[in-house]
Parts: structure tokens; sequence; C-alpha cells
């Protein structure tokens, strides 16, 4: 499929086209090779299956509903990435269990089957991970699609917000094997930059992931956390954060205290959603399309 | 010889009573000015600080003396670049300085459960 035809069939499907001349998106000029290897996915964020609460009275409808969007998408992604925050934390290890393996149960709804789960704070901060992984496996690791390098990367296990030693070694040696020219896409849940420190929106040790990625020439970062867009460059590397499908929260230290943005009944589901990103031109473009987390 | 020695161990014994009045001078000095840091204790628990709005000076030290009562939260001050994590069990001492009349931030940044996003509190600084 052709970038324009895509485009036209996302704007058909009800989102809305931004950030076609992204800053930090490569100009590489089209090649027509290229549209054969163009590919798009989706990406759904910050779920809290489980919570529940004033700032969403639909809390355990809104993945279904989000999920029956996707599926009406006209053409159907490549794969399907939720940037973590799967469920909302809690206390009870069983409950914590039974919450996950319902959102799995609900997440398998989705057509497409090429789905890749991650942890946010709320599904592995307080265990360290060991209830994630028993139910979805690794909380880090890296997949190929088209001559693109993904990297999922675990910063929230620990519960200090590190990616620590041990895995950032581990992200040295990956890196290592790749020409510099490879297009990347490194997917975590919280900012790998300082967005908003007073707000515990950050990584401990972000920039040490950061610095052994700016030799490469293409990296591009997608994450969650912030239930909201935002879009950030640390040097030539893109930072696109994704809105929740549960509630949306303040802009970054726009207000005192970072409390959910009330549920507005005039407008339900406002402020949430998910995102379609196209992959162009071998890996050097990303063009970026918001939907509305329900079907119109 | 008996003569140079005694010269020697009276000017050995002179100079080890400077050294010792000397180190008590500035153990001294050293007590005072501890004495003059205004201490804060505050308490940790899931998910609050207390007290959780404390008044300080722009310019005056203060310690902090900081308790936490259930689980190793987190103890950072942005915009000083100041955090520590507090152990159950330990008081953990944290001496700053305001250096902005204002609101100062402080939070707890290891995640700790469902409230977490509440846990933070700040400083009053004022002239």
């Amino acid at each position: 499929m052709h970038r324009r035809d895509f485009l036209n069939l996302s704007a058909a499907g009800g989102g809305v086209v931004f950030l076609s001349a992204l800053a930090g998106c490569s100009t590489a000029p089209a090649q027509t090779s290229s549209a054969q290897s163009d590919f798009y996915f989706v990406q759904l964020s910050d779920v809290h299956w489980g919570f529940k609460g004033p700032p969403n009275p639909d809390a355990s409808g809104t993945l279904p509903k989000a999920i029956a969007a996707v599926n009406a998408l006209p053409v159907q992604p490549e794969f399907i990435v939720f940037t973590g925050d799967l469920t909302h934390t809690t206390d009870n290890p069983d409950e914590r269990r039974r919450r996950m393996n319902e959102f799995k149960s609900i997440a398998s709804d989705l057509k497409v089957k090429n789905v890749y789960f991650m942890a946010g704070e709320h599904d592995a901060g307080i265990d360290r991970g060991a209830a994630y992984s028993e139910i979805f496996g690794p909380t880090h690791y890296t997949f190929e699609k088209h001559g693109v390098h993904f990297i999922v990367l675990d910063n929230v296990s620990d519960p200090g917000s590190k990616i620590g030693d041990e895995q950032l070694a581990w992200l040295e040696a990956d890196l290592r094997q790749l020409n510099q020219n490879t297009p990347i896409v490194v997917l975590t849940h919280r900012p790998l930059f300082d967005l908003a420190p007073k707000w515990d929106w950050a990584t401990r040790d972000g920039a040490r992931a950061i610095s052994m990625l700016t030799p490469f020439s293409n990296v591009t970062v997608f994450y969650g956390h912030i239930h909201q867009e935002h879009h950030h460059m640390t040097g030539h590397i893109a930072h696109h954060s994704a809105k929740s499908l549960i509630f949306a929260l303040p802009a970054p230290n726009s207000q005192p205290d970072r409390t959910p943005l009330p549920w507005d009944a005039s407008a339900p589901y406002k402020g949430l959603g998910f995102r379609e990103t196209h992959v162009a031109d071998m890996g050097q473009k990303f063009d970026l399309v918001e939907f509305p987390a329900t079907k119109s | 010889m008996m003569q140079i020695d005694l010269k020697r161990r009276r000017a050995l014994i002179g100079m080890a009573a400077g050294t010792i009045a000397a180190c008590l001078g500035v153990l001294g000095l050293k007590k005072a000015q501890a004495e003059s840091v205004r201490k804060i204790e505050i308490v940790a628990q899931r998910f609050r600080f207390e007290p959780k709005v404390i008044d300080v000076k722009l310019g005056q030290p203060v310690l902090l003396q900081i308790r936490s009562l259930d689980y190793i939260h987190g103890f950072n001050v942005p915009d000083l670049g100041i955090r520590s994590d507090l152990l159950p069990g330990m008081i953990t001492s944290v001496e700053l300085t305001p250096l902005q009349v204002g609101r100062l931030d402080f939070l707890c940044d290891n995640f700790c459960g469902d409230d977490h996003e509440s846990m933070h509190g700040y400083f009053n600084v004022t002239d």
C-alpha cells in the first residue's frame, strides 16, 4: 500500500492525520521499492484494567470499545503493541494475576494476532515483574519488522524507575550488532528523558540509554505512562507518548498535582485514544495518526 | 642529654596539647553549627508524607530526618537534585538549603502502590 492510500484510509477511518512532517523524522526521498516494505502498527497504552473511579465511569467498557475500533480499521495493522500499565496495580498477588489474565483474554479479541505486550509500573513495580513475566513473558526483548529493529525496554520492574545495569548491558550488546544506519524503534513505558521529574515522569537512568542510542542515525521512541500525546526531541531522537485508554492526565507541570482530568459527561472518552504509526521509506519516515478510543 | 630529652618532651607535650585544643575548638564549632541547623522530622508511609507542607526560610539549611513506616519509599527533591531511598526502621537524614522563594516540590519516586501518585509534598520557601 502506498503511503498516500494509507493516510487517506486512516483519515476515512476517523483518525486525524498528524505530524506528517514531524520534526526529527527523516526526509529521505521516497523510493518506489520502499512502498512494498511500508507497514503500520497500532499503539495502545495505559489500559489500567481493574481501575474503578470517577475519572472513568466506563472503566471496564473502554478497552472492549477500543478493540472494536481497532478491529474496524479498514486496513489491519502489521502488529499491535500495548505500551504498559495493562492493569491497575493491586497489593493482592492473586488479584494481580486475575486482572492480567482477564486483560489478556479481552485483548485476544483483536483481529490481529501479532500483539506485543509491555509492562508498566502498575503491572510490575510491586513484585518486580514476577506476575507479568508469568503471564506475558519477558519484560525486555527485541523483534524485527521490514528492516526496522524494535527494542522493548523495561523501565518499570525496578520500582525506582530504572532500566538497571544488567538491562543496559543487554542493550549495549544488542546495539553493538547493528549498523549505525539501521532504523531503531524503542518501545518503553516511562519517558526516557526528564519530562517532568516532579511528577515522576522520568527514567532515573534513561540518559544512559539515550546516550547509547545517540550514535544511530534513525531512532524513534514510543512510550506511554503520561496518558496524553506528547512529542519531544533529545538531539535527533524523537520521543512520542500515547494517549491512555482509562483517563487523561494534565499537561506536564501545568498544575500543582498530576490528578486525572475529570470525566466529561458531555464528551465521554474525551482525551482517550490510540495511535497508528505508519513506517515508510524503509523505516526512514514515520507518520502518526491519532484515533479516539471508540468508534464515532 | 637528659636536659635535651626534657626540652623535647615538653615541646611535644605542648604541641599535643595545642593540637587537642584546636581539634576541640573545631568540634565545638561544628557542634554549634549542627545545633543551629533546624531539624525537621518527616514520616513517610503509603501514600503520604507527614507533614506534607513544610515552611522553610530562604538560604537557611535544614536537616530532614525522615522515617519510613512501611516500604522503601523514595525522597526526591528534583529542583535540588537530591534524592534518597528511605529504608523502613531507619532514620534517613537529608540536608538541604532552599535557594529560591516559592514552592519546592518533593515526592516519593519509588513506585509504592495504588495511590503512589499522591505521595508528594512541598517546602514553602519564604524570605
